[in-house]
């Protein structure tokens, strides 16, 4: 798939941190036209590459103090269809990230709560109740960092 | 402090980020100057610190991503920070994690398929300092990824 040149490239990086930048000032920083790095977003938006937005909050600054990650095991697979257990867990306004995994366990959570209190409230009434969950493991964030990825590297 | 107008911008705004101040004002039934308002003093605050464009490796070619678990050796006074340092020159690492429970740290990592995924894990991961333990989990599946906030 990878038929992205350098400028392709560059534009990725700059949209992902800021995705409000017009296809002007892209353009301008980048040595393109403006329609021509219209063009360009354009190809990377078909390719499925650029997909969507997201807004970033400050967590903290919102009141959610407390991030915690899940690593969640189903006790009675084959039983309990993934598929109930995977509805109900993402219906929890809580949970942030729902992932279906191979390992040592089956699902892994985000969780945002207000502090540990409020944590324990969603674990116990509303994810210790969902149908078919085992064993859980808590793992409290104290920090994150998120990278470009391998965007400037690889041709 | 947010108030009841400010939660509902911000709840509009979370569901479907590529909308315009101007139109977020019209969800909330208010005016644009006043959603206009409302956002520059949410930004300024570091409330809301930005919109950005999301990358699906998937279709750029990056089609296995895998979990790392890492426990580090503390006996190591610079463990982490070592570690992190390292971690960071690896490209294919697109999130740092570290927590309080029985894992450190965490690294999201990605590759084109299984090979190179093998080829970063031995050359790359295994030589980072001060590994006392690694398990993997890799994943089948996003079933929930938009990481909104429960506002």
């Amino acid at each position: 798939m990878t038929d992205l040149d350098a400028t392709d490239r560059a534009l990725l990086l700059a949209l992902a941190k800021d995705a409000t930048q017009s296809a002007g000032a892209l353009g301008r920083r980048f040595g393109l036209s403006q329609p021509a790095t219209w063009r360009r977003i354009r190809k990377l938006e078909q390719a499925g590459i650029l997909r969507g937005r997201q807004l970033r909050l400050n967590a903290e600054k919102l009141g959610f103090g407390v991030t915690v990650f899940l690593g969640v095991k189903l006790a009675t697979k084959g039983r309990v269809s993934l598929e109930d257990f995977e509805r109900a867990v993402s219906a929890i306004p809580e949970v942030q990230r729902v992932e279906h995994v191979l390992g040592l366990y089956d699902y892994r959570l985000r969780v945002v709560a207000r502090d540990l209190s409020d944590f324990e409230r969603v674990l116990r009434r509303r994810i210790m109740t969902l149908p078919g969950v085992g064993d859980v493991e808590a793992n409290v964030l104290l920090t994150e960092e998120r990278r470009p990825g391998p965007i400037a590297q690889d041709g | 402090m947010l108030d009841d107008l400010d939660r509902r911008i911000l709840r509009h705004w979370q569901a479907e980020p590529a909308l315009s101040p101007a139109e977020l004002a019209g969800l909330c039934g208010i005016t644009p100057g006043k959603a206009a308002r409302r956002i520059t003093r949410m930004q300024e605050e570091g409330i809301v610190e930005g919109v950005a464009s999301v990358i699906d490796w998937a279709a750029m070619g990056y089609t296995v991503e895998v979990s790392l678990r890492i426990t580090l050796d503390k006996t190591v006074p610079r463990a982490f920070d070592d570690f992190i340092e390292a971690a960071r020159d690896v490209q294919e690492v697109t999130e740092i994690q570290t927590f309080l429970g029985r894992v450190d740290v965490r690294l999201n990592i990605i590759a084109r398929d299984m090979a190179h995924y093998q080829d970063i894990y031995r050359r790359r991961v295994l030589t980072l300092p001060h590994i006392a333990d690694i398990e993997a989990l890799m994943q089948v599946a996003r079933i929930k990824a938009e990481e909104a906030l429960p506002l």
